[in-house]
């Protein structure tokens, strides 16, 4: 099965590990990478879909657990996979807004994921964990969104309901009229706007629900191997969900230089994606990258553990004496 | 009882925020209202401080029978780690097999789930170790 999905590996949450945890991490690993006080945060959005509360926030618990509380706002999002970038919209908004009106110059979003299939599913082989956070402000910028749109449409190929442990997913609409149209939409309207086409960018990362799907779209949109390669972690890492565009394109920050350019288009089931046009300015060459792990750092770092021992942690086989 | 006491130490388990005193410049976790070397002469000169996280195992032990709610983690490390700026804490040692753990190793703080009352109660949160890499 794994080489049907372009799956060699997926990340797996230790036992005390939630998406509130993996979002804490993210979000401290940002900041030690940057020179802001976290009191200068004035929003944070956390798009999961696996929230530790059903009601309580964990965007809450990340701006404790950061220093950034009491003078800020926070929520948490969701929208399947894409509730991350909905969340670095929202952050865009908030920090480009009228400071008169909202005195927000600097936000925090993140994208977590412990997600799970249920056992012998084809999600249960893909659906992975982990997080990513971008701070989101007006100066000093390692890389400028100089455009974002959405796509969005009523279409049921993936859900669960309120107090369902696993999700379901209609066989008929997971491929093309789901993934493939809303990201396909998603890339060319970006394209539209803004007058280019895909060899004007360096890089390109799309949402990667397993290994093959972002190759399929990338190709159909006139991308080759080398854009989309620095951006491609679900064949390493699983799909984590909320963070999985989001790791793609910290991925490709990890490695960008001044001047490149870069098309990212999360999916989130139900279904829509988020389209992004980001061009890396000269301060990316004075980033402190070393402060924190890169992406491939972080994937490289990861013990393997077999299958009775993820059992146990994902609390799956009933345990002796539970 | 319990919901206001974790809430109350929380500044200490999610950002193992101590204190400073201002008068010896000595740090101290958990957070203190009197310096122990300095005593009345501290009084009005401590402040909040906040530990990185950064240390070095001084002794462990390795746990076989945890509590219930640990179950799935044993064994487990539970470590006195001398912390980079001054005092010692003990903290579990998270992602890494019993084996690896070695008195003089460094580690690093992460934040980690430490228990949650049953499964409609609230989480703790808090800092927990790792192995520097
Ligand atoms: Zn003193």
């Amino acid at each position: 099965m794994g080489k049907a999905l372009g799956v060699e590996a997926k990340s797996v949450p230790a036992p005390d590990e939630d998406a509130a945890t993996i979002s804490v991490m993210a979000a401290r690993r940002a900041l030690a990478r940057s020179s802001i006080d976290p009191g200068e945060i004035g929003a944070i959005f956390v798009g999961s879909e696996s929230h530790p509360y059903a009601v309580k926030p964990t965007a809450t618990i990340v701006s404790a657990a950061i220093g950034a509380t009491p003078v800020m706002t926070g929520a948490d999002l969701e929208f399947a996979c894409k509730a991350g970038t909905a969340g670095f919209q929202s952050c865009l908004g908030l920090v480009n807004s009228d400071d008169g009106q909202i005195p927000i110059r600097c936000a925090l979003a993140i994208g977590a994921d412990t997600s799970q299939g249920a056992p012998g599913n084809a999600l249960e082989y893909s659906a992975s964990a982990g997080g990513v956070a971008f701070i989101v402000g007006r100066e000093d910028v390692i890389a400028e969104v100089g455009l974002t749109m959405s796509y969005t449409t009523d279409t049921p190929d993936f859900w669960r309901r309120e107090g369902m442990k696993y999700p379901s997913h209609a066989e008929r609409f997971t491929g093309v009229p789901a993934y493939f149209k809303h990201v396909e939409m998603g890339a060319r309207q970006i394209m539209e706007r803004m007058g280019t086409k895909a060899s004007d960018y360096d890089y390109a990362v799309f949402h990667q629900p397993n290994g093959k799907f972002p190759l399929k779209i990338s190709k159909s949109l006139g991308f080759n191997r080398e854009q989309i390669l620095a951006g491609l972690w679900t064949p390493r890492i699983g799909n984590t969900y909320s963070a999985s565009m989001m790791m793609g394109l910290a991925g490709i920050l990890d490695v960008a230089r001044p001047g490149e350019k870069i098309l990212a288009v999360s999916y989130g089931s139900g279904a829509g994606s988020d389209g992004f046009h980001l061009e890396v300015t000269d301060l990316i060459s004075e980033y402190p990258r070393s402060k924190a792990p890169l992406v491939s750092e972080a994937a490289a770092n990861g013990i393997e553990i077999d299958y009775a021992t993820y059992s146990k942690f994902r609390k799956k086989l009933k345990m002796e004496g539970e | 009882m319990a919901v206001a006491r974790h809430w109350r130490n929380q500044d200490q388990r999610y950002n193992l925020a101590g204190t400073r005193c201002k008068v010896c410049g000595g740090h101290f976790f958990p957070k203190t209202s009197m310096c122990p070397s300095c005593h009345r002469r501290s009084l009005g000169k401590l402040e909040r401080f906040q530990f990185s996280g950064n240390g070095t195992i001084s002794s462990f032990t390795i746990i076989h029978e945890g509590m219930p709610q640990y179950s799935s983690q044993v064994p487990y490390v539970i470590a006195y780690i001398d912390l980079e700026e001054g005092d010692h804490i003990i903290g579990q040692i998270v992602d890494s097999e019993p084996s690896e753990v070695e008195i003089g190793k460094k580690v690093e703080m992460v934040f980690r789930k430490l228990s949650e009352e049953g499964r409609s109660g609230t989480i703790q949160y808090g800092f927990k170790f790792r192995l520097t890499p």
